[in-house]
């Protein structure tokens, strides 16, 4: 903030004010988005063969439940009013019910959103801790060891399956080492989940003072994230690699060599600082790619999140709760964008209004 | 053609000088030749059961195990390569013929058809992929066409906005206006004089897609989407194996998942190569 009110120069609004306004719109920019989401759900609900009302009425459904759910649909009418209603709908939170546990689908989803959300940001934070250093390692010396070892790490992470890279860990880790625990859900069966707080069982197993329960719900939590990890890690570090090289290669950072600025004011302060903003950009993509991955190694790992639940209802054909799910992930990928971009307006003075 | 003969002498450069460009090559002879030939190669049927002989470690016999069924694992294997490779060819073939199409239109003629195409593919982009894949295969039912069909639909963007950049930056040129001066109709410029001319960065991307439409459509079928179980594909057969893992089976799945990253990694080593046949200023 102190920066950002010295800057405020005499001829253009206060800096302040610009950002201000810049987040806003940018904030307005995702609506177009949010709608074009609502649309392909709706699009994708109506794609069903058959009559959706028979669908979502479930098995048991008589004739008359049939009606009353073709009238609460509005199948009857034409598809902007029936676009509508579905929309409005989703305003109120509801995605319909689930015919596999027959509850309402935005209930099952919200209570095992913190599994997935858990699982998703600790395997994505420890690709960050691995993958920022190492591609700013290889940048600074191309050629080298590092630079290889990251370049076979950038390829081979693109091509190995999340499932097989999550397999080949509980081979190696659970049944040759025999390091951790079983490869079942968040927590072994001796212990008791810790009292809800957040829903995640790290946080929520230390907001409540007990550490046995955290180390537990750790262990059980490592090796899916670091199957997520490794997936997130080639992109990150290839951007990072990029991004470094590019600014290394700058003319402010020949001019701060040339003033005897020390390596690593010049390496963090000069260099990182500006190739920040395409790792933040590439953030955003390996995000939407991590929640694919998700359900993958939420199947390994036998993982109780939305993945799983995805899963299930796909194999029962339970057509309101796999739809739910596709709608909550991308909506949540708009959210991360969304938060991505303000970051990056924040940290990047170049961004203006004009641009 | 004067023009050919030294992009010839410019392959032979990048190969002789990438060895792992080489390396990829060869790789993928190999992979063709298993999707042609599989059926005929594979030494044992790779539906045929065997119950005194299951779950067997690898051996001479049996070079990959044998599953669950007594199954032999080195046959499935290699049936799978047409199964997994022709899911992933149809669904790019298809997303690259529809994708350029319109992102030709949208670069060609702009306005309104612009803006359209434009705000499809955003839309489609702002869903993680692999979900809307998902959501796709549920919508249209659980069959392997609707598993090439969803593969083909997430890939879409990717192409046509390569084909719109391309075709935008082409749309002036020389060539193009010589061709409206002799009277060509739009259409016909398209097809004949820009499309040609956008081919080689629309075959990079059709290598670096690949791999990652072989990946996503075994994704799809290790969750159960698709592939019917008897049937041999790699994704679906590492889905079968994972629960001898944690029993110490480990070539169930360990054999289809090696094969199923070697074909991904050949793709994308050879988009790399490809790349740096065509934009030699793109190296990493």
């Amino acid at each position: 903030m102190k920066i950002s009110s010295l800057a405020i120069t005499q001829k253009g609004p206060p800096v302040h004010d610009n950002k201000l306004v810049q987040i806003t719109l940018r904030v307005l920019q995702s609506v177009p988005s949010i709608i074009g989401i609502v649309v392909i759900s709706f699009a994708l609900t109506r794609a069903l063969p058959g009559d959706p009302a028979v669908y979502f009425a479930g098995d048991i459904a008589d004739e008359e439940s049939i009606q009353l759910i073709r009238e609460q649909l509005g199948l009857n009418r034409s598809w902007l009013e029936q676009l509508g209603i579905y929309a409005a709908n989703l305003v109120q939170g509801n995605l319909g019910m689930s015919l596999n546990t027959g509850r309402p689908v935005s209930e099952e989803l919200l209570e095992r959103l913190p599994a997935s959300l858990e699982l998703t940001l600790f395997g994505l934070g420890l690709a960050i801790i691995v993958a920022v250093p190492l591609g700013i390692l290889a940048a600074t010396r191309p050629g080298s060891w590092v630079d290889q070892l990251c370049r076979i790490l950038v390829t081979a992470g693109v091509s190995v399956p999340t499932f097989f890279t999550g397999l080949l860990l509980i081979y190696i880790f659970y049944y040759l080492l025999g390091w951790s625990p079983s490869p079942l859900g968040r927590l072994d069966i001796l212990y008791l989940s810790p009292p809800q707080v957040t829903g995640f069982y790290l946080v929520d197993s230390l907001l409540a003072k007990d550490i046995e329960t955290f180390w537990a719900a750790f262990k059980q939590l490592l090796l899916p994230a670091i199957t997520l990890g490794l997936f997130a890690l080639a992109p990150l570090a290839r951007m990072t690699r990029g991004a470094m090289l590019n600014a290394l290669g700058s003319e402010y950072v020949r001019t701060a060599r040339a003033n005897g600025l020390s390596q690593t004011t010049i390496l963090i302060t000069y260099a990182l600082k500006n190739a920040s903003l395409p790792i933040l950009t590439v953030l955003g993509m390996v995000f939407s790619f991590l929640l694919g991955a998700n359900v993958l190694v939420e199947k390994v790992f036998s993982w109780p999140g939305i993945g799983s639940f995805a899963i299930e209802a796909l194999i029962a054909s339970d057509y309101a709760a796999v739809q739910g799910f596709v709608l909550c992930m991308a909506l949540l990928f708009v959210v991360v964008n969304l938060i991505i971009d303000v970051i990056l307006t924040l940290i990047d003075p170049r961004i203006t209004l004009e641009s | 053609m004067n023009t050919v003969a030294p992009f010839i002498r410019h392959v032979k450069y990048v190969m002789s000088e990438n060895l792992v460009t080489l390396f990829a090559f060869g790789l993928f002879i190999g992979l063709v030749v298993l999707a042609f030939l599989g059926p005929l190669i594979a030494p044992y049927d790779p539906l045929a059961t065997n119950a005194v002989n299951a779950l067997r470690p690898p051996s001479w016999a049996h070079p990959f195990g044998t599953d669950h069924l007594g199954r032999d694992v080195f046959s499935r294997v290699i049936v799978a390569t047409q199964l997994d490779l022709g899911i992933a060819v149809a669904a790019v073939g298809i997303s690259f013929i529809i994708g350029s199409a319109l992102g030709c239109a949208a670069g060609f003629w702009g306005g309104w058809i612009d803006r359209i195409v434009g705000r499809v593919t955003d839309t489609v982009m702002a869903f993680p992929l692999f979900v809307l894949a998902m959501g796709i295969v549920a919508s249209l039912g659980n069959s392997v066409e609707n598993i090439i069909y969803a593969t083909a639909i997430i890939n879409l963007p990717f192409y046509s906005r390569v084909a719109r950049s391309e075709v935008a930056i082409r749309r002036n040129a020389g060539y193009v206006q010589a061709a409206k001066l002799s009277g060509c109709s739009d259409v016909r410029i398209l097809v004949t004089q820009l499309f040609p001319n956008i081919l080689p960065p629309m075959m990079v991307q059709i290598s670096l897609n690949m791999g990652w439409a072989i990946l996503n459509a075994a994704g799809l079928s290790f969750i159960g989407l698709g592939v019917r179980p008897p049937d041999a594909e790699w994704g679906i057969m590492v889905a079968e194996g994972a629960t001898y893992i944690v029993s110490g089976e480990w070539w169930l799945a360990m054999f289809p998942g090696l094969v199923l990253m070697l074909a991904v990694f050949c793709f994308n080593l050879l988009g790399d190569g490809l790349r740096d046949l065509v934009d030699p200023q793109r190296r990493t």
